[in-house]
């Protein structure tokens, strides 16, 4: 294969897809580049005002709660008096909350100061952004939806910083510890409100289990569906992680602070005492070290090397993974005890990784990236979000915790087509766009770019349509 | 690849105010110094018809001997099915054009025809730029005739008179006519938004040499109507619709219209490449032209007295009708000229005829007007240029091209 095929196949199966110059940039030695993004761990970390750690985030979501509350009750008996049909009906009639617009939203503030640090930020710079990739990857793999409700809206971001990004090119178990404890996958999958049912607050409340995160964790974070556990291990596991939780605001009569507010805290008085049986191993019940344990022996299962191996392949290369390829990631994970950056290296060191085939659609994300990143169009947030939301993958908040599929009937139809067309349209038609589509294309493209594309480019009526076709042919949509 | 622009093309200030459509009636000026009676207040708006406007559609030679068998079944004749508007005994106006060839009646309106810029090769790309850029040659693209010769305009009388800013930009993109050094106001429809009705089918032909999975997914689109596709498009706003057309001709002219606004606009409207179903794309397409004149006339209101529009494409299509009911890329084409400044009336050519030795490469209708010749022209006689910088700054190295005479009543 010649270096300019793979190169352009670096930018685009690997990458954020190409911009001005990085074809060229890239050329000598494309998969040298692409192991340099993995080796000096390359990984822009997103900033701005509203991005902060998230206690900081949960005080100020604390507060702007509480001021919505009080702004709510203060209001009712107004608009009882004022509509004169009850209590029961003006109770609902003002439930909308009063601060319900954009500017005084906070979590959709942050939420979107989140988005722009990334697509206005962190995936313009690289020249591959291999990295990046990796980061949504991982977002996706241990998603968090943002509609589940204003903490999770407010803390994805701060997730995907903390969680996320920190670990992407150290140890599997290190992600998964961090993505566990972290404020938005606990309210996410309902932690906060698992309680040990004989635990102090269990007996006292007559409350229990709630076995959602545990399940997820094992189904979709670490094993796999197929990956080897039963009922009972997911509930020995959810009775182990009872107790972990966030700090709220302040405790009510019966407790003491367990630590800052909107941090991490382990409540013994929810978790479920004595020792748990997960997949034929026995963990003493020593706190919050339980978990842990329970955690790191999932982290280095078997069956996790396989299924995080599984959807790497899938993600990056097809969407029936090749054995072999899978298999060699799988070994670079069991054997190096899932350091990542190992495990990135079996992936883009094998041949079967470079087919020149485009076998993948791109998912509708990078195409935007793509499609913003060749044009040097920069929406505002709101913008992206709506062309997202349009294109059928609303960031960070798919439609459950198994996050966006990654296969290519998923984001084929013609609903989805037909918003590319759009998309692609405005994006052409909006930017300043380029005296040369063609040359604009083969910078874009290499290789890549078919005589068919070329030739519909040459025919185009003016330089937007030219632009257009291009954002809209077989070899930029896949990859 | 050529690097991308940044920079502004109007202060953002002037353009947040002109920002959406309510902000017609936010534009205020300084109370207004007055023009001396009798004065002519000039007002230039040029209009690009992007993609190559078939001439001999717009305005078809029924009078001469070979044009029925060129156009075969696109031909139009001053009777029959596909009747013309009668503009003299040889040439036709598009069935489509009512208002402009009430104007045409009114002598508010010409014609130019077998005219082209001096561009002589098939690249739409490279036609518009030396359309637009006034160059001789394509690859010009830092400024527009339009813009340069705004900037030289004498200063102190006419359109230069004072200091406000006299170019106007209409559409999410200034046409490169208008875009240089000289400070230019920009405006859009708010509901204009960037659709392209001519996509899906140039998609359709790609895909259907590349890509069957994309071509199964455009093809189901298209026929649940997901994706809009050739004349069943609806109507959504866009430069190369009737509505959008409307849109923005209405904004152009309510600016042009204050008594301080901008003097000098451009516009861009776009689907001209009429490859196939020539007739009734064009029909969509003019009758969107022609609603633009109508509205210019409207809402100028006094103003038209002292307007010129000049409606220019990159260059002309085929003499004869292609195998898909349409032509192909060409030379030489129509202008249109309108507003109450025009000497009309009349259709001005220097009629090569067509045929086939006397087409261009056996295939185009021959130019036998320049382009440059009519801008300079208007220029001249409307705005008081002067015809030195016309053939060195405005048009670069044009001097041999004369302004034409006589366009302006």
């Amino acid at each position: 294969m010649t270096n300019s095929l793979e190169a352009a196949l670096a930018l685009s199966r690997f990458g954020l897809g190409a911009r001005d110059g990085s074809l060229t940039a890239i050329a000598a030695d494309p998969r040298g580049a692409l192991r340099q993004e993995i080796t000096s761990r390359s990984l822009a970390m997103p900033t701005g005002a509203e991005l902060r750690p998230s206690p900081a985030l949960l005080i100020d979501l604390f507060a702007f709660l509480k001021a919505r509350r009080l702004e709510r009750e203060r209001k009712a008996p107004v608009a009882q008096t004022a509509n004169g049909l009850g209590a029961a009906m003006a109770s609902s009639a003002v439930g909308a909350p009063p601060t319900n617009n954009a500017m005084d939203n906070r979590p959709q503030q942050v939420f979107l100061a989140e988005v722009d640090a990334r697509f206005n930020g962190t995936m313009r710079d690289p020249v591959i952004g291999f990295p990046e990739r990796l980061a949504i990857f991982w977002a996706n793999h241990f998603a968090v939806a943002i509609s589940k409700g204003p903490e999770v809206r407010m803390t994805a971001g701060a997730f995907e910083r903390e969680a996320i990004r920190p670990h992407l090119f150290g140890r599997f178990e290190d992600m998964l510890l961090a993505v566990e404890t972290h404020a938005a996958m606990l309210a996410f999958l309902d932690n906060q409100q698992s309680i040990g049912p004989d635990s102090r607050a269990g007996v006292r409340a007559k409350r229990g289990l709630n076995e959602n995160l545990a399940r997820e964790i094992m189904e979709l974070h670490t094993l796999g569906v197929d990956g080897g556990y039963s009922q009972r291990d997911v509930t020995s596991l959810a009775r182990i992680i009872t107790g972990w939780t966030i700090e709220r605001e302040q405790r009510g009569p019966h407790g003491v602070p367990l630590g800052p507010p909107g941090t991490f805290v382990f409540n013994a008085n929810a978790h479920e005492p004595g020792p748990q049986s997960v997949l034929g191993v026995s963990y003493r019940d020593d706190g919050v070290e339980q978990g842990r344990a329970a955690l790191r022996d999932l982290a280095r299962h078997p069956s996790t090397a396989r299924h995080i191996a599984v959807k790497l392949v899938r993600h990056f290369v097809a969407d029936a993974p090749p054995p072999s390829l899978v298999s060699r990631v799988a070994d670079a994970f069991a054997r190096t005890r899932g350091d990542l950056s190992a495990v990135y290296v079996a992936l883009i060191g094998a041949d079967e990784a470079w087919n020149p085939e485009l076998g993948k659609v791109r998912s509708p994300i990078e195409y935007l990236v793509a499609m913003l990143r060749a044009s040097g169009a920069r929406p505002k947030p709101q913008a992206i979000m709506g062309m997202l939301n349009a294109l059928g993958q609303p960031f960070w908040n798919p439609s459950g915790p198994n996050g966006f599929p990654d296969t290519v009937d998923a984001w084929a139809s013609s609903e989805g087509l037909a918003m590319r067309i759009d998309a692609a349209n405005l994006i052409a038609q909006s930017t300043p766009g380029t005296d040369d589509p063609r040359g604009f294309a083969r910078s874009l493209l290499g290789p890549l770019l078919s005589s068919h594309t070329e030739h519909a480019m040459a025919r185009a009526e003016d330089r937007k349509q030219a632009l257009a076709l291009a954002y809209l042919s077989p070899e930029f949509q896949r990859r | 690849m050529s690097t991308i622009s940044r920079r502004p093309l109007v202060s953002p200030s002037r353009r947040a105010v002109i920002g959406g459509a309510g902000a017609f009636f936010a534009w205020a000026f300084a109370p207004r110094p007055g023009h001396a009676s009798g004065a002519r207040d000039p007002r230039f708006v040029v209009i690009v018809l992007r993609g190559a406007l078939d001439g001999l559609t717009a305005v078809p030679a029924v009078g001469d001997p070979s044009y029925k068998s060129l156009r075969g079944d696109i031909a139009f004749g001053f009777d029959g099915a596909n009747k013309a508007l009668p503009l003299d005994n040889f040439f036709g106006l598009h069935p489509a054009m009512a208002n402009f060839e009430r104007l045409y009646r009114a002598k508010q309106a010409a014609i130019v025809h077998a005219s082209a810029t001096a561009y002589r090769d098939r690249s739409h790309f490279d036609g518009q730029d030396v359309l637009e850029s006034g160059y001789a040659t394509p690859g010009h693209t830092d400024s527009g005739w339009l813009n340069r010769l705004l900037a030289t305009l004498p200063k102190g009388s006419g359109v230069a008179s004072n200091s406000a800013t006299r170019g106007l930009a209409i559409g999410s993109n200034a046409p490169l006519v208008i875009r240089g050094s000289a400070p230019v106001l920009g405006w859009a429809p708010a509901t204009l938004k960037p659709a392209d009705a001519e996509l899906p089918a140039r998609l359709s032909d790609l895909y259907a040499h590349t890509d069957p999975l994309f071509a199964r997914l455009l093809s189901e689109g298209i026929q649940t109507g997901k994706i809009a596709s050739g004349l069943d498009v609806k109507a959504r706003g866009g430069a190369g619709d009737p509505n959008g057309m409307e849109q923005m001709a209405t904004g152009a002219a309510r600016l042009l219209a204050q008594p301080e606004g901008p003097r000098i606009a451009a516009l861009a409207f776009e689907g001209w490449d009429t490859h196939a179903q020539e007739l009734g794309r064009l029909a969509r397409l003019l009758g969107g032209l022609d609603g633009a004149f109508a509205v210019f006339e409207k809402e100028m209101g006094p103003a038209w007295k002292d307007t010129v529009i000049l409606a220019v494409t990159e260059f002309g299509r085929t003499a004869h009708v292609n195998g898909t009911q349409g032509t192909d890329h060409g030379t030489g084409t129509v202008m249109f000229l309108a507003g109450g400044a025009v000497r009309g009336g009349r259709v001005i050519a220097d009629w090569p005829g067509l045929r086939s030795n006397q087409l261009r490469e056996g295939r185009d209708l021959a130019a036998t007007i320049d382009m440059r010749a009519i801008a300079k022209g208007v220029a001249v006689e409307l705005l008081d240029a002067s015809p030195t910088n016309l053939g060195q700054v405005v048009f670069p190295g044009s001097q041999a091209v004369a302004p034409a005479r006589g366009l302006i009543a």
